[in-house]
């Protein structure tokens, strides 16, 4: 139960938080296999600064003497837990590895993460490292339905993968082309009425997603759907073989998915149908 | 109900974006204050996205589409409920450790007893184990310098009429290596606090051991006037971090709490964030005395005088932890209203 009256639970892979008010939303976890690559870019870039000062200690060694290797003890110690909470709290909750891997830590229920715990999930690291490469940590990630270590337990945080904000092109349903299944209004009924809403959005997956298909799954997909739209629709013969597999699921789509208003020719309104 | 998606798109497109814009410039600069028009429309377009999506996912969609919303929804929910939470005062690090520390540190004193009690029964083990086999001194102190006579080490120390001329190093070490000792304390909290206990019992074996050893040479004096300067502060501090993994231990079992886990450990986060960055500040001044105070011996430096100063630090230690910041500020009071 998260702040705001929302309840916490989680998939597989997703963490999904669901309010009081009905909403419910989902983000993706990371996997530890991906958390691990971040860690090790992260670590690359601290040995890259430890090396930079450890390059200015030795030319500054003679001038600045027992002062010169305190600053080098400080700088490591510095580097090695400051890097991961300045980052973290400067890019909100993404350090240069999880940038490249498009991971970023979340508060778990959702809400604005907070400064106390980006330092206590940071400072939990000597634990989840034990006793060596994150072991700890890594073993409690793995059986953890959420993908936590001990740190993102104690600071109450998941890292989640970031998704590509792009909205589908939904133009490629065909919207001007001809719908032979609409001018048939009994077959476009009883396509209406028997495909149940899961199969629907199948559909709209298959023809959105149709060009990263190689050409061989594209034709067997369509013609695996098509077989069930003939089944379930009773597609009679004449229409049946004036459209390929393709066209008769994207007609199937168009229909489903689009409403025309009488007389306009126009595709706008919503259907209501109710199972 | 199936919705018709490139209607839906093309209506509701628009305030999604404006939505994502005015969280883009929110995440940017978090401290930006929103107008009361702002605010409104924030709420008003997380509204429109958030019952969207409850629309979309009560029918067939496509993916894309909720994979672009949800991000959204999930990212103004934050921004919403999260704001109201941190009300975004500026981090005020002078309050932050003479009032917040000590709060914290007042608040869970039970944690600090038991962090204090653990280290007295270590301390304890290890002094009686001293008394009854002298030759494991060699298995339970880890340090060379402690290693021989008491009575030889003071000889030496005394007869050094030259200071190192490495003593920043060697506070810079101090500091970073007991640092690292009390977040270890305080992460260890994690095993439900076994990790805690262990670490601090361990370091109140050698401390008892260390004052057994110097008391029965006679060289009690030396003892004090080496170990008070630093230890006043240093002991106590190692005391505050074992508190922090306590108090994490505490949520993690959450005995008695009819709260979640994620609920209790959302509820201590705060204040033991607030221990181990107070715990911080200490050991900077521990290290710096510990270098530059505690190694200077007679004649060199007086050891009532080193011994008056360790005294006197941690008279004030217990003071500010006891009694600081239990009058609210001026803008405390305004915030609370």
């Amino acid at each position: 139960m998260g702040e705001g009256g929302g309840a916490l639970t989680a998939g597989t892979k997703r963490l999904v938080i669901r309010l009081e008010e009905g909403v419910r939303f989902s983000r993706e976890l990371a996997s530890p296999i991906t958390r691990m690559l971040a860690v090790l870019v992260d670590l690359l870039v601290m040995l890259v600064f430890m090396g930079i000062v450890s390059r200015l200690a030795f030319a500054f060694a003679p001038a600045l003497g027992d002062v010169g290797v305190a600053l080098y003890y400080w700088a490591g110690f510095v580097i090695m837990f400051g890097y991961p909470l300045l980052t973290e709290w400067l890019w909100g909750g993404q350090t240069v590895g999880k940038k490249l891997l498009r991971l970023r830590v979340v508060d778990a229920g959702g809400l604005h993460l907070r400064f106390p715990q980006i330092l206590i999930r940071n400072l939990l690291r000597p634990v989840d490292q034990l006793p060596a490469f994150y072991l700890v940590g890594g073993l409690v990630a793995f059986f953890s339905p959420t993908s936590r270590r001990l740190g993102d337990l104690a600071a109450n945080t998941v890292v989640i993968r970031l998704p590509r904000q792009i909205l589908p092109d939904l133009e490629q349903i065909a919207p001007t082309k001809y719908n032979s299944l609409r001018a048939d209004r009994p077959l476009a009924a009883r396509l209406r009425q028997r495909i149940e809403p899961d199969l629907a959005g199948v559909l709209m997956e298959l023809v959105l997603r149709r060009d990263i298909l190689l050409p061989e799954s594209r034709l067997t997909a369509f013609a695996a759907a098509a077989t069930v739209l003939r089944r379930l629709g009773r597609v009679p013969d004449e229409i049946a073989e004036q459209l390929t597999d393709e066209q008769l699921v994207r007609n199937t789509v168009d229909l489903l998915f689009r409403q025309e208003i009488a007389g306009a020719g126009i595709l706008t309104a919503v259907d209501t149908r109710k199972h | 109900m199936i919705v018709d998606l490139p209607r839906f798109l093309k209506n509701e497109q628009s305030a999604w974006q404006d939505l994502q814009m005015l969280l883009d410039r929110l995440e940017t600069e978090p401290d930006a204050a929103l107008s009361l028009d702002e605010a409104r429309r924030l709420h008003t377009l997380y509204q429109r996205a958030a019952s969207g999506l409850a629309r979309l996912s009560t029918s067939p969609s496509e993916r894309g589409i909720r994979d672009y919303l949800e991000p959204l929804v999930a990212r103004a929910y934050g921004e919403i409920h999260g704001r109201d939470a941190v009300r975004r005062l500026p981090f005020r690090p002078w309050h932050w450790f003479f009032r917040s520390f000590p709060r914290a540190f007042r608040k869970h004193w039970l944690a600090f007893a038991l962090a204090f009690s653990v280290t007295m029964v270590g301390a304890g083990f290890g002094a009686l184990a001293l008394a009854l086999d002298p030759q494991a001194k060699s298995a339970i102190m880890p340090f060379s310098h402690l290693l021989g006579e008491p009575g030889e080490r003071v000889a030496n120390e005394e007869n050094q009429s030259e200071t190192s001329d490495m003593r920043t190093t060697f506070a810079a070490q101090l500091m970073t290596h007991n640092t690292r000792v009390s977040i270890l304390a305080m992460a260890l909290g994690m095993t439900y606090g076994v990790g805690t206990w262990i670490l601090l019992f361990y370091n109140g074996v050698i401390l008892g051991a260390v004052c057994l050893d110097y008391i029965a040479a006679g060289e009690s004096v030396f003892l004090s006037a080496w170990l008070l300067p630093h230890g006043s502060v240093e002991i106590p501090a190692i005391f505050i971090a074992g508190q922090a993994g306590f108090v994490l231990a505490g949520a993690l079992i959450g005995r008695g709490s009819r709260s979640t886990l994620s609920d209790r450990m959302r509820a201590v986060v705060p204040d033991t964030a607030t221990l181990i960055g107070g715990v911080a500040i200490i050991l900077v001044w521990a290290g710096i005395i510990e270098s530059f105070l505690s190694q200077d011996h007679e004649p060199v430096l007086p050891y009532g005088v080193k011994i008056a100063f360790g005294l006197v630090q941690i008279t004030l230690l217990i003071l500010f932890l006891a009694f600081a910041g239990r009058r609210k500020a001026k803008w405390e009071k305004e915030a609370a209203l």
